[in-house]
């Protein structure tokens, strides 16, 4: 799996957003094309389609192919979710598949009720 | 390597190993540790796990030639940097020269949450990455058991620690995991079920309120090793491992005497004093002299122009200075030309270990050829009887190894001299001298006597030890009816044998003087024989002289006699008698 920047490059990845659209900045940590990676990358997906339209970046990173970007990131578990911004940062580990914790912890569970 | 009695085949090979480089260690395990394995080093809080893993590391990349990666869970590389460079280990520089990779895992338990199945694979890259960036063939990993509280899930963390150390052993590099100790096992987390290879003991214990370190190699497949608890020290030059039962016995022997700076003392050793690079054990109750000796001796050395290091754990250099003085031994001079240092402390300022690394540096620091250390007991009341042994034989050793003649001091309680400690050091032990009281008379008086001197002539007297404010002699004790006299009991003898000498001469005085009254007595007798012999002779004459007068007198007249009566033939006769009558006195 490559690294790709999924959705809109609007700012550089490593700069907090600008502007005054609240902007979150996600980056998902896999390593290889395995059934896992796979889950992580579809349910990281899901979310941002869902519940942060229009003001997300998510960007995949296969460790395998930037190791370096792994240790940079202090990668220990994979697959990592991690959360730029906003602060503080969060990590997730595993496949995402528990969606509860995955809200808890992105504090988008009390936002998306009270949307929904 | 343990010796075999049958050599072993060709084709049967032995399990590699990989010298740590850690003094002492590499005896025990007989080369190092298993080479490719990974090795488990457990221990409490503080017993010196990271700096043992950090040295390996460390030796390995300056004197094997193996670049090794650190791998920290704990500290951050610039902790890790500043905890090592104590030991002189400068990793900053290494990472530098590409040597040693220092990699910092962060694990902040707070913001992470777990949302499903996971491995550990970034930690897999991440190593992996960091091997392959220098070629390492060793690594550490500091303490893996970080990850148990820093990432939920543990059966999914004892799944890939498994994974992780086959993936070592696949990798083909010598690692090192330390782990904490746990209550009922090894580890706290039983990480002694996934490393099986080789698991090495670290052990802080506090005996009698005195701390020692301890190694322990529980477990080494494959491999025979040395399975007692070994005593070790965390020093300047970093671990240092004692094992007593591995040190050889080839130190180069010198032939070459130095003297003990009292003459008397060298004469008692077949004039010529120690051996150089020989071990000298000086024994004696409170107050018998044992830092005098061991001055003068410091004193001799220093004024042949040779390096003495004087090890003090009961005065301060001044202390002994001024007390030396006040007996004729100027040290200061000696140690403001640089030839003598002194270096005191308190035994009970830190633990034995720490003593004798403290020791071990400045000895390699100012590289005397003379050690004294006063007292040994002292020190090793620091630590139990069997660690002092064997941290002693090492400093023997050292010393030994490096030609350097130990003079060590030891402090007995009375009574009987010959306590268990010095007959257990003794063996150690080159020379042996004894410094003893004895009481009588209402006084105290010092004595010396060889006990040993290993390899040379030496003599059995017992000495009398004189201290005087011109220094230190020996004279002869005597040997009395009721024992050995000293003191003023020696000095009374003296007396007595002086008296008796002045007696004798008096009596032979007196004789002569006899001798010569009479031979002036028998002079005078002879004299007075000649002078009364001589009157006699003197009356025979004048009564011979008489009768010739009164014969010639009678001639004379028969003569006129004869004239009257007309005779003439007898005139010329009378002529020739007078002017003889004239000559006579």
């Amino acid at each position: 799996m490559r690294a790709a920047a999924v959705k809109p490059g609007t700012v550089h990845p490593d700069r907090p957003p600008a502007g005054g659209k609240k902007l979150w900045q996600l980056r998902l940590y896999v390593a290889g094309a395995t059934e896992r990676s796979r889950q992580a990358v579809l349910r990281a997906r899901q979310l941002c389609e869902v519940d942060l339209v229009g003001q997300y970046e998510l960007q995949v990173i296969d460790v395998y192919q930037q190791p370096g970007l792994a240790r940079d990131a202090q990668i220990v578990a994979t697959p990592t979710l991690v959360r730029e911004f906003p602060r503080p940062v969060r990590r997730f580990i595993g496949n995402l598949s528990n969606t509860a914790a995955l809200l808890g912890g992105l504090e988008l569970l009390t936002n998306a009720k009270a949307i929904g | 390597m343990k010796k075999h009695l049958l050599k072993p085949h060709a084709g049967v090979r032995r399990l590699p190993k990989c010298p740590t480089g850690i003094q002492g260690l590499d005896e025990i395990t007989g080369g190092g540790l298993p080479r490719g394995r990974p090795t488990l080093v457990c221990g409490g809080a503080g017993c010196g796990k990271t700096l043992f893993a950090a040295e390996f590391l460390v030796r390995g990349a300056v004197q094997f030639d193996e670049p090794g990666v650190l791998m920290s869970f704990e500290e951050t590389a610039a902790e890790l940097e500043a905890n090592v460079a104590s030991l002189g280990f400068d990793l900053q520089a290494l990472a530098r020269n590409k040597k040693i990779v220092l990699e910092h895992v962060h694990l902040e338990r707070s913001e992470i949450h777990e949302t499903g199945e996971y491995d550990l694979e970034g930690l897999f890259v991440r190593l992996n990455l960091a091997i392959d960036s220098i070629g390492a063939k060793r690594v550490v990993l500091d303490t893996l058991e970080a990850l148990f509280a820093g990432l939920p899930n543990e059966a999914i963390l004892r799944a890939e620690l498994r994974r992780l150390f086959r993936w070592l052993k696949d990798k083909g590099v010598t690692a090192v995991i330390t782990a904490e100790r746990g209550r009922e096992q090894l580890t706290r987390h039983g990480l002694e079920e996934y490393v099986s290879d080789c698991v090495i003991l670290l052990d802080h214990r506090v005996n009698d309120q005195i701390a020692t370190r301890h190694l322990r190699v529980v477990k080494y497949r494959g491999a025979l090793h040395g399975t007692n608890e070994f005593p070790f020290l965390i020093g300047d030059k970093g671990l240092s491992v004692l094992p007593i039962t591995s040190l050889g016995l080839n130190h180069k022997v010198s032939n070459q005497r130095i003297s003990t700076g009292i003459p008397r003392l060298d004469a008692m050793l077949s004039g010529r004093g120690f051996f150089r690079g020989s071990s000298i054990l000086l024994t004696g109750t409170p107050g018998t002299g044992k830092t005098i000796i061991s001055a003068s001796f410091a004193q001799a050395a220093a004024r042949r122009g040779e390096r003495v290091l004087f090890f003090s754990f009961e005065e301060s250099p001044n202390q002994i200075m001024r007390n030396m003085h006040s007996i004729g031994l100027r040290l200061e001079p000696l140690v403001k030309r640089g030839l003598l240092r002194f270096h005191s402390a308190r035994p009970s300022l830190y633990g034995l270990e720490m003593h004798l690394a403290t020791m071990f540096k400045e000895i390699a620091a100012f590289k005397p050829s003379v050690v004294v250390v006063d007292p040994i007991t002292s020190l090793m009341d620091s630590g139990t009887s069997s660690e002092s042994k064997a941290m002693v034989t090492r400093l023997i050793d050292y010393l030994k190894a490096g030609q350097v003649t130990s003079l060590f001091t030891s402090l007995t309680q009375g009574g009987h001299v010959l306590q268990q400690s010095e007959a257990a050091m003794s063996s150690l032990m080159d020379s042996w001298l004894l410094l003893q009281d004895f009481e009588g008379n209402g006084e105290r008086n010092r004595v010396l006597y060889v006990l040993k001197a290993r390899g040379m002539a030496h003599s059995n007297q017992i000495r009398e030890f004189l201290i005087s404010d011109r220094g230190v002699d020996l004279v002869d004790a005597y040997i009395g009816a009721s024992g050995v006299l000293t003191g003023s009991a020696r000095a009374a003898q003296g007396a007595l044998e002086k008296a008796a000498v002045l007696a004798a001469q008096q009596e032979a005085a007196q004789l002569k003087r006899q001798v010569e009254r009479k031979r002036i007595a028998l002079d005078r007798q002879i004299s007075g024989l000649r002078s009364d012999y001589e009157t006699e002779a003197v009356e025979l004459r004048r009564i011979a002289d008489q009768v010739g007068n009164r014969t010639h007198v009678l001639g004379t007249e028969r003569a006129a006699s004869g004239r009257l009566r007309g005779a003439d033939a007898n005139v010329d006769a009378t002529r020739r008698a007078k002017p003889r009558l004239g000559r006579s006195h």
